[in-house]
Formats: C-alpha cells, structure tokens, sequence
C-alpha cells in the first residue's frame, strides 16, 4: 500500500505541481458555470411565463401542464447531462499521460525493474486521475448550493446524480488509462480514450433503429441510459453495476497490456 | 551472484541474445563489451525482470529471473541506457520516491535518501529540479536511485554515455568505488572504460558470447599474432634495401611498408605465430648496414582486439 501511495503522490503532486490540474478544472468549472447561467436563464424565463399563465387561469380548472417544472427537472438534469459531455472532453487530456508519457521516456521501464507490482502502479495512477476528477466535479457543487440559498430543491436527487457523473468519471478514466498503456503517443492515446468514450456516451441513440430485441441490448451498454436513473434520484444496482463493470474491465485490461508489453517489446 | 545459463531472446524471427553463459561473482566489475546492437542492453533487461528470456534461465542471488521476480528486482540497482528520470521532480524528492516504491522501512528511509546523496556527490543540488541539472548531476542522481535502498548488485547500462570527459573520469570513480562492495555489470562500447574500470570483460556480439576474461588475459592471449615493428631513416634506397634483407629472415611472413613520414620510413613485420623474431630483424638490418631507429613488439590494444574478436565474428 505504500508503494502504490507513493505513485498516488506522485502522480497527484505531477498534476499539480505543472499547469495540468488548474488548466483543467478551471475550463471544466468554467464550462460548467456558463451551462449553469444559460439553462438557469431558461428557466427562470419558462417559470415567468408559467406565473403568467397560471394568474390567466380560472382557480381549480385541473391539472397545469408546467406540473413537471422543479429545479432538479428544469436546472439540474440538464445541467448534469451537459456536465457529462464536458467531462468526456476533459478527461481523455487529464489520462493520456498516464502511462503514455513513462513508457515514451523510459521511466516506466525503471518503475517496472523496481520490486513494484503492476496493479499498485496502476492504481496509484488512476486513483491520481480520479481525485482530479472529484476535484472538478467537487466544484461544481456550488451551483446547487446556490440554488439551495433562493429556493430549495430536493437534495436526494442531487447527492445520486453527483455520485452517479462520478461513477461516469470512474469510467473514463478507467477507459482512459487503458489507452494510455497501449501506446507512447499521448495524442493517440487520448484521441482513441475519446473516440471510444463517445461512442460509449452515444451509442444509446442508435435502439430506436435496431430491432426490439437489439435496442435492449444497445440500451445496455449506453453511458447515457444508465446516468438516466442517478439523475432522476435512484440508484439502482444494474446501473451501478454497469459503471463498476466497464472500470474494472478497462484496469484489467490495461494490466494485461503492460503484461504483454514485457514479452511483445 | 549471477549465473546466467542459455540466456536466449528472440524478438520474432530477430535473434537478439542466444546462448549466453557466464557467471558474476560477488564484489567483481564486470564489463559487458560489445558493439551497439550486440545484445548488452537486452540481456541487461532480462536481468533486470524487464524482459522475460525465450529460453535459458539467469538466477540473481539464488533467485530466478522468472519466478522470483520481486526478489530479485529487491536486489538490484538499475541504471537504464538513456537514464530517463524525472524532469519535474526535485532531486531530493525523487530519491524519496524512489525509496517508497523500493519499499525502504520508514525510519529507514531519510537516511536511504541521505546516504545516497552523499555517496553520489549530490550535496548541493538536493532541491534542484532534476530537469535543469548539467548531464553529468543526471548521471549521478541515475545511479543515486540505482544504488539507494543498497542492492547487492548494479547494473549500470552505459553508464558514461554522453558526459564530458571529466563527468566520465568522475562517474568511472564514482563506479570503481562502488565496485568493492557491490557486484557490478556495466555496459559499454568505450574500451578504456572498461580496462580501468573493471576486473573482467565479456565481449558479445550479435548476441553471442565471444570472449570472457580480465582485461590482461584477453591482451595477453591475443598477442600471438607477434607484429614486430621497425623504424629506419629513409635515407636512399634504404627502405627498399630493408624490405628485402626482412623477407630474407626465416620465419617473416610478410613485411608491410608505411609509407614514410618526416624521413622516418617503417615496417609492420608479420612473423609465424609464436616466434619472436627482433634479434633476428636487428642483426639483419645492423648486418646490412641500415639506419635502424626502433624496433618493438607490436602489443595489442583492447581496441584492436576487440575488432579482432567482432570481425573474426562476421566472416
């Protein structure tokens, strides 16, 4: 445990120490910060309206169809939504160094010669790139603080949808750090980490053109589908599932291709 | 400390190392000679657990290279070819780094990292970023990590590569110093190097073991060749006088002219192995009445036999 505490440290203090970590969280918050304002402007726009047109309304004429306006449907959901593609662009840039960087100056080849087993390097390494990633995500907890001074919005469903980006977070950068240990080329290895987490993210909009048997199966693997429940404040096991799944499948796997690169190179 | 026994690796239909035999006993300096490409780097991989062997086996310390990995990678220092660090740290804060994932006990550590500093003359430069330091620091904070946590063995891959020649002489001390306590194979294609540096030499080639021994023994076995090599004046037709009075000598195989340089003309004589011919080519020539400047035995050097040893490997 310390050995893999010290490749933490280090990863953590390398994200710090340069430019990365700040670069990066401060456009994720800034980002994040501009979908903030722009879809609480609508909001407060659509709610405006709805006042007009319950005061035109005679009293007790049945059901407003501005019953499903609340904060989490009308600011948070679409909020989280945009803060996931945002992540998808930010962490490919956060892990393509993980292991890309290491093995293209030798480094790695030390580390590797040093009584140091793979898996403790490589958690140290992505747990490194995930407290980053908490960092960013962290900070963005200011806006449904703010919501929470002038109106008071359900918090439940705001904790799952925030453990829920961060289990998505999980994901990437699990996706991420597999790339980076297939190549030396830290672009490669953060084009193909975005490539392939898109396509995770999108892959969902392809069931309504496949038949009924094959949209379920699509649905299953979509990033998007199983985030849907966390932001409507449900956790659910296969969803859950899902997440920890795809993580443990890519850290795997990037175990077995440095494996495979002590007898390949 | 080390046998290696068969060593083989093969990068698909490239043969890298084959059959590769020798033994390292504890305290010694071993040079590892060679020509780049020759299989030094990676039979030092495989040494170092970076690489597993296609065939053959090494044992580090009793351990096997393969199935004992961690215990040997607890036993050896290692100091890659280009010497890849890392640039952003502080030298002081690598080599604590270096220690945690050496896994060095946490009352043992500061000491660790004090004791290698020390011992690599790194006292002043301790909270420089490493990146900005002169090559020659680089070096040094390479071999810091190399030896901190005090591995029995060192395997320094060329160590010397790209200093200045006063880095050089300090790194070579730096070694030598070492060497007493520790067994250590470093790598090389600069023969000098070795020679002053170590007790024994294996020279390989395309992946082969060529020639193991001391510096001294492998001189002294290549030296039967006996070239002898005269001097004269070139004064008239004394050269031509000479060359034939030398081939007249029995024993002369040939004799070779340099061409004359300064009014001093010379000889490479070749005579049949194992015979020392200089009485004979000095009486002939005082005989003759030739202006004899010097006359010696050609010795070898490293360098020479180095070649010798590679080319003999081609044809």
């Amino acid at each position: 445990m310390g050995k893999l505490a010290a490749i933490y440290r280090k990863e953590l203090q390398h994200y710090f120490q340069s430019t990365i970590a700040y670069v990066m969280i401060g456009s994720f918050l800034a980002l994040s910060g501009y979908f903030f304002f722009s879809i609480f402007r609508y909001y407060n726009y659509l709610s405006y309206q709805y006042n007009n047109y319950l005061s035109n309304q005679a009293p007790g004429s049945g059901s407003y169809p501005g019953d499903t306006l609340n904060l989490i449907e009308g600011v948070m959901r679409p909020l989280m939504g945009n803060m996931s593609v945002v992540l998808l662009f930010v962490l490919p840039l956060l892990t393509m160094r993980l292991l890309a960087e290491e093995r293209k100056q030798g480094t790695f080849e030390l580390l590797l010669t040093y009584p140091l087993s793979d898996l403790a390097a490589v958690m140290g390494k992505y747990l490194a790139a995930l407290t980053v990633c908490a960092a960013m995500i962290a900070g963005t907890l200011l806006y449904p603080a703010m919501l929470a001074i002038f109106s008071n919005p359900e918090p439940g469903p705001i904790i799952t949808s925030y453990f829920g980006l961060f289990l998505m977070g999980t994901s990437f950068i699990a996706i991420g750090i597999f790339f980076s240990s297939i190549t030396t080329s830290q672009i490669v290895a953060g084009a193909a980490t975005f490539g392939v987490s898109l396509f995770f993210l999108v892959i969902g909009w392809a069931s309504p053109f496949a038949g009924p048997t094959l949209a379920k199966v699509i649905a299953q693997f979509s990033l998007l589908d199983h985030y849907d429940s966390f932001s409507k404040g449900i956790i659910s096991l296969p969803d859950v599932t899902y997440y920890v799944f795809l993580t443990a499948f890519f850290l795997f796997m990037t175990l077995r291709s440095l494996e495979s690169s002590h007898w390949r190179s | 400390m080390i046998q290696v026994e068969n060593l083989t690796k093969r990068y698909g239909a490239t043969i890298a190392v084959t059959n590769l035999d020798f033994r390292v006993e504890k305290g010694e300096v071993l040079g590892f000679l060679g020509p780049n490409g020759a299989g030094k780097t990676t039979t030092m991989k495989m040494l170092t657990c970076y690489l597993p062997p296609t065939a053959g086996t090494a044992k580090v310390c009793g351990f096997d290279i393969l199935d004992q990995s961690m215990e040997v990678r607890k036993r050896i220092g290692y100091l890659p070819e280009r010497n890849p660090l890392y640039e952003d740290m502080t030298v002081h804060g690598y080599l604590d780094f270096v220690a945690h994932v050496k896994g060095v006990r946490p009352s043992a550590r500061r000491g660790a990292v004090d004791r290698a500093i020390e011992r690599c003359g790194l006292e002043q430069v301790p909270r420089r970023t490493i990146g900005k330091l002169s090559k020659g620091y680089q070096q040094r904070v390479g071999i810091a990590q190399a030896t901190l946590n005090d591995p029995e063995i060192l395997i320094l891959d060329e160590p010397t590569l790209g200093l200045d020649p006063k880095q050089i002489i300090e790194i070579r001390q730096l070694i030598r110093d070492l060497g007493g306590e520790k067994t250590v194979i470093l790598s090389s294609h600069i023969l000098p190097e070795v020679s002053q540096v170590c007790n024994r030499v294996i020279i390989i080639n395309h992946g082969e073991l060529v020639a193991a021994d001391t510096p001294e023994n492998l001189r002294s076995r290549l030296t039967t060749s006996s070239v002898v090599r005269v001097a004269l004046r070139d004064a008239g037709d004394a050269l031509a006088r000479a060359k034939r009075a030398i081939a007249e000598i029995d024993g002369v195989i040939a004799a070779r002219e340099i061409p004359p340089a300064h009014g001093i003309g010379a000889f490479r004589v070749e005579c049949a192995p194992e015979r020392d011919l200089r009485e004979e080519i000095a009486r002939a020539l005082v005989a003759g009445g030739l202006p004899l400047l010097e006359l010696y035995r050609e010795e070898l050097s490293l360098e020479e036999i180095f070649l010798q040893l590679v080319t003999e490997e081609v044809s």
